[in-house]
C-alpha cells in the first residue's frame, strides 16, 4: 500500500509535521517493497489553498492512505474523491507512525478543519 | 504551545490595550501583532530591540513589456479587476489592483506580460535572549494581508521553538481575510466587546466568523460603565448563545494616559488594570479547560 | 455653478475614532445627501439611519463549473490557477469557491471548453432612505475573505451632483483604497492617542499616495495637548474641525442615535465642520 506523511525533514527518523498543506516534504512510503521516496511539498509556497494544492500532488503521486495530524476539509475532499483513506497520525516520527500503521492502530481522521480560505 | 487570540469584530474597542495587559501579566514568551494593516502592539511594548526585516512578498503582480506590446487591447479587455488601463499608446498594470491571476499573461498574444514579484509589507521580528515579539506592517493598499498573518504566526511559532507555553496575538478588526488567518491553530478566542448598539453587531458577526472556524470563543466587555444598559445586553447574549463571559473592565483615564505613555494598563495602579487582571485569570482558566490539544 | 466635487471619503486608519459618527452627521446636515457604509465586514451606518422604503441588491462573483462530459482531464485548468482553486481527480474536477478569485482563467483557457460560470452570491448592497439621506449599506456575508466587490458595487452609480459621504473601513489596505478611489476629497478622522496618531500617520500616507486632498478633522478631544493636532501641526495639515469628548454624545452615539437630529448643539457642530470641509474643497 503507498502511504504518505507530511514531515519536516527527509529520513524516516524525522518527525511527522503538524500542518499538512504547508508541510516542507513529503514521504511516500511503500508498505509492500518498504522502499521510502521523499520530495519536497511545492504546495507549501502557495499564496493559498496550498491543502487543496498538496492533496492534488498526492493524487497525482496515486497514494492510497495519508498519515497526518490534521487536515482541511478542503484537502479530505480531494483525497476522499480519490478514494485515498486519512488517518489520524501520532506526533512522534515517521518510523513509529508506519509501525502504527501496520498494526492497524491509527485510527481513521474523522475531525476536518474549515478551509482558511486561502490566508493560512 | 497554546494560542490565545484577541479579536473585537468592531474597530477601537481595546484589543491592543487588553494584549498587552496580558502579555505582561503572563509574562509571555511569545507574543504577535496580527493587526498587519494598523500594527500597534510596539508601541506599548517596552525593551524592544533592534528589528530583523523580511520583505514580504505578495502574489506576483502583471508588468506589461511596453517594447513587446502591440496595443491589441486583449489584456484589459480580460481583465475581471480593472487593473489594466489605456495610458496614451501603453498599457500599464495598475499594481493596487492586481490580483496576480495571470489571465493578462496568457491572453497576450505576443507574450509582452508577465507576472513579477512584488513586495507587499515587511515582517518584523524582535527577539530578546528569551522573548519572542513578531509583527508586520503591510504596503498600504495591499491585499493578501491574511498570507502575511500567517507569516507573523509562523515566525512567532518558529523562533520560539517550544519555550514558550502561551503565546498571546494581538488580531485586527473586521471578519475578513486577516482575521480568518489569524484563527488557524489558535486555542481561544477572546472578544473585546464595546457596549454600544454597534459594538453589538459587530461582535455578532465576529461571534459568527469564530464559530465557523470551531474556534473556542469568550467574551469581556471594555469600557463597560460606558453603557450598563448594553453591557447587560452583552453579558445575557452571552449566557443565551453559551459563550463563555470572563468579564467587565471600566472606562478608565488612568488607563487611557498608561497606553500614551507606551505603558500597558497593569504598569499603572488603576480601576482598569485591576479589571483586566479579573478577566485576565478567568481567560487563562478557561483556556487551560477549553483546549483541545 | 454647480459643484461638481461632491463626494467625501471618511477614514481613519484606526477603528473607533470616529469615521460613522462623522459620516453619519455630516450626512444628515446637507440638505440632501447620500451616505455609503463601505465597512462591508461590519456596516454600523445603517443602525443610525434605521432606513425605510430598503431595496436589496445580491453581490455576486463568478465561479466555474464544469461540464464533465467535455472534461478529458488535460490538468491544464489545475496547472494555471494561481489560486489552488482547482482539484482534478481522474476526469472528475473539484472548484473550491471560497479559494477561488473569480478572475475567469480557467473558463478561458481550457482547451475543451468544458468551463463555464455561474453567479455566486458574496454579500449585498441595501438602498435605503432615512429624511434627507439616502442610504446604501454594503453588507459582507459572513465567511468570505473579501468585500472588494461589494464596495465596487456601492460605488459603481456614476458621479452624481448629490453631496456623498463615504464612511470607509478601519485601516489602509485594500477596502480602504477601494472605498477611496473615487473620492473627491478624504477626511481623515483622529482621536488623541498613541494608537490614534500612529495610524493616522498611515492614513496620511496613503491619502498623499493616491493624490487625494484630504483634511483632518479632530474627535474626542479633551483640555490637556492633543498628539494629534500636534501631528497635524508638524505636517502643516488643516484641521477644520474639533469634536469634543463628550458624554452626552457618546451617549447618544452608543445608543446609535444621531446627533445632528436629536440635538441643536450637536447640528451646529457638524454644519460648521461640514461648511469648513466644502469650503475647503473649493480651494
Amino acid at each position: 500500500m503507498k502511504l504518505v506523511l507530511p514531515t519536516d525533514g527527509n529520513t524516516l527518523d524525522s518527525r511527522i509535521c503538524a500542518s499538512f498543506g504547508r508541510s516542507p516534504y513529503f514521504c511516500f512510503y511503500d508498505t509492500v517493497d518498504r522502499q521510502s521516496t521523499f520530495i519536497r511539498n511545492t504546495a507549501a509556497d502557495s499564496e493559498g489553498g496550498a491543502g487543496i494544492k498538496a492533496a492534488q500532488i498526492l493524487v497525482d503521486h496515486q497514494v492510497e492512505a495519508l498519515l497526518t495530524l490534521r487536515c482541511g476539509e478542503n484537502a479530505a475532499q480531494v483525497l476522499t474523491a480519490a478514494n485515498s483513506k486519512i488517518y489520524k497520525a501520532l506526533d512522534t516520527s515517521l518510523t513509529d507512525n508506519i509501525a502504527a500503521f501496520e498494526q492497524g492502530a491509527l485510527l481513521p481522521l474523522t475531525h476536518f478543519h474549515a478551509g482558511f480560505h486561502g490566508h493560512a | 504551545m497554546k494560542q490565545l487570540l484577541i479579536l473585537s469584530g468592531k474597530g477601537g474597542t481595546g484589543k491592543t490595550t487588553v494584549a498587552s495587559a496580558f502579555i505582561k501579566l503572563s509574562h509571555a514568551k511569545a507574543f504577535a501583532d496580527c493587526d498587519v494593516d494598523a500594527p500597534n502592539l510596539h508601541l506599548v511594548t517596552s525593551g524592544l530591540s533592534t528589528a530583523t526585516c523580511t520583505d514580504y512578498m505578495g502574489m506576483q503582480k502583471a508588468v506589461v513589456d511596453t517594447g513587446l506590446c502591440i496595443g491589441c487591447d486583449r489584456c484589459r479587455k480580460h481583465c475581471r479587476f480593472t487593473a489594466i488601463q489605456n495610458h496614451v499608446e501603453h498599457y500599464e498594470v495598475n499594481p493596487y489592483d492586481c490580483e496576480g491571476c495571470g489571465v493578462c499573461v496568457a491572453v497576450c498574444p505576443v507574450g509582452a506580460v508577465s507576472l513579477q514579484p512584488a513586495k507587499a509589507g515587511v515582517l518584523k521580528l524582535f527577539c530578546t535572549a528569551d522573548t519572542v515579539f513578531s509583527t508586520a506592517q503591510l504596503e498600504m493598499g495591499s491585499g493578501t494581508s491574511g498570507k502575511l498573518v500567517t507569516e507573523v504566526k509562523k515566525q512567532m511559532v518558529n523562533q520560539s521553538a517550544g519555550k514558550a507555553p502561551l503565546a498571546i496575538i494581538d488580531g485586527s478588526p473586521g471578519i475578513g481575510c486577516p482575521v480568518i488567518a489569524s484563527l488557524n491553530q489558535v486555542d481561544l478566542v477572546l472578544i473585546v466587546a464595546e457596549p454600544s448598539v454597534s459594538g453589538i453587531s459587530d461582535m455578532r458577526r465576529i461571534l459568527e466568523a469564530a464559530d465557523r472556524f470551531q474556534v473556542p470563543t469568550a467574551v469581556c466587555i471594555n469600557k463597560y460603565d460606558t453603557d450598563m444598559r448594553h453591557s447587560d445586553e452583552i453579558e445575557n447574549l452571552c449566557l443565551e448563545t453559551g459563550v463563555a463571559f470572563t468579564g467587565r473592565i471600566p472606562f478608565d483615564p488612568a488607563a487611557v494616559r498608561a497606553i500614551n505613555c507606551g505603558k500597558s494598563i497593569v504598569d499603572v495602579d488603576c480601576p482598569a488594570g485591576d479589571a483586566v487582571r479579573n478577566v485576565y485569570g478567568n481567560t487563562l482558566r478557561l483556556l487551560e479547560e477549553r483546549s483541545g490539544r | 455653478m454647480p459643484r461638481t466635487n461632491t463626494t467625501i471619503a471618511v477614514l481613519s486608519g484606526k477603528g473607533g475614532t470616529g469615521k460613522t459618527l462623522l459620516s453619519v452627521n455630516l450626512a444628515c446636515v446637507a440638505p440632501s445627501s447620500i451616505y455609503v457604509d463601505c465597512d462591508v465586514e461590519e456596516p454600523n451606518g445603517g443602525l443610525f439611519f434605521k432606513p425605510e422604503a430598503i431595496t436589496v441588491f445580491p453581490v455576486s462573483v463568478k465561479i466555474p463549473v464544469v461540464d464533465e462530459k467535455l472534461c478529458n482531464g488535460c490538468h491544464t485548468c489545475v496547472d494555471f490557477c494561481r489560486f489552488n482553486a482547482l482539484a482534478l481527480v481522474g476526469q472528475k474536477l473539484l472548484v473550491f469557491n471560497e479559494v477561488c478569485h473569480a478572475c475567469g482563467g480557467c473558463t478561458l483557457i481550457c482547451p475543451q471548453n468544458a468551463i463555464t460560470e455561474q453567479e455566486r452570491i458574496i454579500g449585498r448592497v441595501e438602498m435605503g432612505i432615512s429624511g434627507n439621506v439616502k442610504v446604501l449599506s454594503g453588507i459582507m456575508e459572513v465567511g468570505e475573505s473579501s468585500g472588494v466587490p461589494i464596495i465596487r458595487k456601492l460605488l459603481a452609480d456614476p458621479a452624481t451632483p448629490e453631496l456623498t459621504l463615504i464612511d470607509c473601513p478601519p485601516g489602509s489596505a485594500c477596502l480602504v483604497m477601494e472605498s477611496i478611489r473615487k473620492a473627491d476629497f478624504c477626511l481623515l478622522v483622529a482621536e488623541p492617542t498613541l494608537f490614534g496618531v500612529h495610524n493616522l500617520a498611515m492614513v496620511y500616507d496613503l491619502v498623499r499616495k493616491f493624490h487625494k486632498p484630504y483634511a483632518v478633522v479632530l474627535n474626542k478631544c479633551l483640555a490637556e495637548d492633543n498628539p494629534a493636532e500636534t501631528f497635524c501641526q508638524e505636517h502643516a495639515i488643516r484641521v477644520l474641525g474639533k469634536i469634543p469628548f463628550d458624554y452626552e454624545l457618546g451617549f447618544m452615539h452608543s445608543n446609535a442615535s444621531i446627533a445632528a437630529r436629536e440635538s441643536q448643539k450637536y447640528r451646529v457642530l457638524f454644519s460648521s465642520i461640514l461648511e469648513a470641509v466644502l469650503r475647503e474643497m473649493d480651494r
